[in-house]
């Protein structure tokens, strides 16, 4: 590891320093609604992430109930939810505007938004020994956009003709046409505004994350002594910069389509009995369009999980992560691959074979880097003196459930394979246990593990193990048996399958999962109510370093202000993996190396 | 009024464990913390490994109960599909034991290594060799299931035997149409201008196209014989659905304005089929495996495979769709149309037909 220091790190420390002494008066106003503190930007993130969860996670509980319950009606819900569910019975309607909704919210307002925005935001500058982002203002508007967004979502909601309702992919013709589905009348573009507002705040966020882990380390902290979490945020960021405008441009076309009479994707369409004039379009460019930003988007949602549950790994195990620069470099890999594998997404849209070829080899070698990282992560256990902090389990889990489902994407990777597993239930078991459930247990880890930093106080630790207990087993329960649906052939984003002879023995499974799932979704309520009392009334943190780590954020005093550290940024002069080294249990990275110290 | 009083019990449920953990936090600091987190430490450690074997049992119990309702046991009822089934065992024969070995090493690893008084972690930060090893093993075993897979691959997506029949597939919102070529074996022109001209032409057929006149069309029931190549070209009226064919192994999207293509050999009948899963009234189905409208979970075809003799038969018994539609009798059927079973777009009528077959 070098030690030197750039002339750049010394003149930006020094600036910063100076930029810290004019304080601004701060109302209400600029405290907390539009601040430009990196960490109340951060948690405006986290509680928008955790309010859409909780309405992501109940739409979810909504379509279960339909799933598990074909035969059954619930008059409640007719009070609850008027015609979408007239006498007790969830609409066919109502149900894939439920599905399509519940995506959108997860994948983008919850593991982007609420799992970038939150923990890029907090942990950057803290981590990297920097007062703020690079541009606080720009960061603030990303917030801001997201918001909304949110809000412009929130509303589709709420009109007539329902949200949009062709799946989160939103795939033209479907989406383009409102003749096609109720969904795709203006519950489609409202769907498609917000997601344009939604790119721009991400890419807002990018760039200053980028921007920032570049230029604003504090002196000594070289690219290779960040931790791994930043240098995971950072991959993230750049997949983020680099695919997010894809998916801007596509979803600009598509309004357009709808709107302006292009033929982008449209082409020999005769729908609800009228013969449209659109000729010459593809909509399978429209996919191409949308996997460039949408396999890259499953790398955005889970390098940050990867990040920090390396860092909890080895903070809880008191042991450096195995192979800090493997798990760099295989951080790098995977981002590389995000960018080639998009089309095995496509593998049954007829797609040239030999194209899909191609594909194949670069999904399949995704497998490599994902390897060094699971075995690494073992090995960290390996002899280490494990602390078993909800924070520690939550990360032990994500390693347990990115084996889990990683192992599933061989098959879904391997085109032969993926003709009869395509859109099954195969595939939803495996990206919910690979992208869905083990981010959320890389957020949560993330969560349970910088509560202290964030609000200076603790969750309730009790709280905590039920959670992780019941969220393990529940989530296994659910998505495990998933898997033999899918190989029975059973389609994916299905209202009722009670008239199949091909899979209607799978309803007594459908219940058992559906049951399962409510389980699970109250144990996420627990959670919930746990994060908002523990605020105000959790057990105050009475020490700078409570889990005894070795990164730059713990010198801070317990409940930072604006600026971070009182006084001088500390210099660092070692990696942030001293754990358990000559005999001494740990050694942060502002503590200067001695003569005598091994190298490693 | 259940509904709420479940609710009520939910929340007494939530308010109870929450005073619980909420006092737990309070013995714990009587107890001394030290003390407390240690003891925690203990029942989480023998947790996990609890949760692994618990977890192994559950695997294999999930095997038991659900593998038999897949269609696997059976194998495939088409020749290519085999090739799908042997990917499957192989890739599943490799990814079971990582998943076997890396899951027990986690959790074991987790449990053996748990903080003891004294016990001091092995300051281990990285092992060239061992990173060398986990690098080229997997990329070897990759490399193995990318090889077979690209092989079977190119054989399914391949060309069709020369032998293959043609049937022509058309999708839209919310049922699947079939079109035979007839007897000059070619399918006639379409154009989606012409849909409804004259009035019926729901598929858009070219009549000035000499090759149309004989081309047969079918709603919903498709027939084929077995043992025979069968090429599927794929079309879509409207939005994107997908042929899924799951007991053949086989799906392909049917796009609008893009033609797609699938082919297989049906390795059994019908009947056969029946008697091979058990299940009297088992039907090959096609399913719709893209996300369509709100229809999309009943856009339900059925297949019929049966012997060349009887596929022949059947054949012969349709008229062609020109007769019909330009309301000319037709000069080998003169029957009237609807009795010899086509123009029935009601499926469960057919299913029922299909059921009564010999």
């Amino acid at each position: 590891m070098s030690s030197a220091v750039t002339l750049q790190d010394a003149s930006h420390h020094a600036a910063h320093d100076a930029h810290h002494e004019h304080h601004h008066k701060e109302t209400f106003i600029t405290k907390y609604v539009f601040s430009q503190d990196h960490k109340t930007i951060a948690k405006q993130f986290l509680v928008t992430g955790i309010i859409w969860a909780i309405v992501g996670g109940l739409f979810s509980v909504l379509f279960r109930l339909q799933l598990g319950y074909p035969d059954s009606t619930f008059p409640w819900l007719e009070d609850i939810l008027g015609h979408w569910a007239k006498g007790g019975k969830i609409s066919p309607e109502f149900y894939y505007a439920l599905v399509t909704m519940h995506g959108t919210i997860l994948v983008f307002f919850v593991l982007t938004a609420g799992l970038s925005g939150t923990f890029a935001n907090f942990l950057i500058p803290l981590q990297i020994g920097a007062r703020d982002m690079a541009s606080p203002m720009l960061n603030m508007l990303s917030y801001w956009f997201f918001f909304t967004a949110s809000v412009i979502m929130a509303s589709s909601l709420f009109i007539q003709t329902g949200p949009a309702a062709g799946g989160w992919t939103i795939y033209p013709p479907l989406s383009a046409l409102g003749d096609a589905s109720q969904g795709s009348k203006l519950g489609m573009d409202l769907w498609l505004v917000s997601m344009a507002m939604f790119i721009i705040s991400s890419l807002l966020g990018g760039l200053n994350y980028i921007t920032t882990i570049l230029n604003m380390r504090t002196k000594g902290m070289s690219m290779t002594r960040m931790p791994l979490t930043i240098w995971a945020l950072f991959f993230t960021a750049v997949l983020g910069v680099l695919s997010f405008p894809v998916l801007l441009s596509g979803a600009i076309l598509l309004l357009f389509d709808r709107n302006l009479g292009t033929s982008f994707f449209l082409s020999d369409i005769v729908v609800a009995g009228k013969v449209l004039p659109n000729e010459g379009g593809s909509a399978i460019l429209f996919q191409h369009l949308f996997w460039f930003l949408g396999h890259p988007e499953v790398y955005i949602i889970l390098l940050p999980a990867m990040g920090m549950a390396s860092e909890i790994l080895s903070v809880n195990s008191r042991k450096p992560i195995f192979g800090y620069m493997a798990m760099v470099g295989s951080l790098f890999a995977i981002t590389i691959l995000a960018f080639l594998v998009w089309a095995h997404h496509m593998f049954v849209t007829g797609l040239n074979p030999f194209l899909g070829a191609f594909f194949v080899l670069l999904t399949l070698l995704i497998a490599v880097p994902s390897a060094i990282k699971v075995f690494n992560w073992l090995t960290t256990l390996w002899r280490g003196n494990i602390r078993f902090t909800p924070a520690m389990l939550f990360a032990i889990g994500f390693v347990s459930l990115f084996i889990s489902g990683g192992l599933t994407g061989i098959f879904l990777g391997n085109s032969a394979l993926d003709i009869h597993l395509h859109d099954t239930y195969f595939v939803v078991a495996h990206f919910h246990i690979v992208m869905g459930v083990a981010s959320f247990f890389g957020m949560f880890a993330g969560v349970y593990h910088w509560y202290p930093k964030m609000f200076g106080r603790y969750l309730n630790n009790t709280l905590g193990y039920i959670h992780f207990w019941v969220t393990i087993i529940g989530a296994y329960c659910i998505f495990w048996p998933m898997h033999y649906e899918g190989l029975a052939g059973m389609p994916r984003r299905y209202y009722d399958y009670s008239n199949w002879e091909s899979f209607k023995m799978f309803g007594g499974l459908n219940e058992f999962i559906s049951f399962v799932a409510m389980i699970v979704f109250a144990a996420q309520l627990l959670f919930v109510l746990n994060f908002f009392y523990s605020i105000w009334k959790g057990r105050k943190v009475t020490t700078l370093n409570p889990w005894a780590a070795n990164t730059l954020e713990w010198t801070t005093p317990i409940r930072p202000g604006h600026g971070n550290w009182v006084g001088e940024i500390p210099e660092v002069h070692r990696w942030p993996y001293d754990y358990s080294k000559d005999g001494r249990d740990h050694i942060m990275q502002d503590v200067p190396v001695g003569d005598d110290e091994s190298h490693h | 009024m259940k509904g709420y009083f479940l609710l009520a019990i939910i929340v007494m449920i939530f308010v109870i464990i929450f005073q619980i953990a909420k006092a737990s936090e309070y013995v714990s600091v009587l107890k001394g913390e030290e003390k407390t987190r240690k003891q925690n430490n203990k029942i989480n450690g023998f947790m996990l490994v609890a949760f692994l074997v618990a977890g192994m049992i559950g695997v294999w119990v999930c095997n038991e109960w659900f593998y038999k309702m897949t269609l696997f046991p059976q194998g495939s009822a088409s020749v290519e599909g085999e090739k799908i089934d042997f990917m499957l065992y192989l890739t599943f024969a490799v990814t079971g034991a990582v998943f076997v070995i890396t899951q027990i090493l986690l959790f074991w690893f987790a449990y053996k290594y748990q903080e003891k008084d004294g016990r001091k972690a092995f300051y281990f930060p990285h092992n060239n060799k061992l990173e060398l090893l986990w690098t080229t093993v997997p990329a070897i075993f990759l490399t193995v299931l990318v090889v077979f897979g690209l092989i079977n691959w190119f054989k399914v997506t391949g060309d069709p035997p020369a032998n293959a029949i043609v049937v022509e597939v058309t999708g839209h919102q919310f049922a699947w149409e079939f079109r035979y070529p007839g007897k000059d074996g070619i399918l006639g022109k379409k154009n989606f201008r012409l849909y409804n001209q004259p009035s019926g032409n729901s598929l858009g057929v070219d009549f000035n196209d000499p090759n149309s006149l004989d081309d047969i069309h079918v709603p919903s029931n498709m027939h084929i014989p077995v043992g025979v190549p069968v090429k599927l070209v794929i079309n879509s009226m409207d939005v994107i659905h997908d042929v899924g064919l799951s007991h053949f192994r086989m799906k392909m999207d049917a796009v609008p304005g893009i033609p797609t293509t699938l082919w297989f050999t049906p390795k059994y009948t019908t009947e056969e089929m029946k008697v091979r899963t058990g299940n009297a009234n088992f039907v090959y189905e096609i399913s719709c495996d893209q996300m369509c409208g709100n229809g999309h979970f009943s856009m339900r075809g059925t297949i019929v495979v049966e012997s060349m003799e009887d596929y022949k038969k059947w054949l012969d018994a349709q008229s062609p769709e020109y007769y019909s539609l330009m309301k000319i009798p037709d000069p080998n059927h003169p029957l009237p149309a609807d009795s010899t079973g086509k123009a029935k777009p009601d499926s469960t009528n057919l299913t029922a037909a299909v059921v009564k077959k010999p």
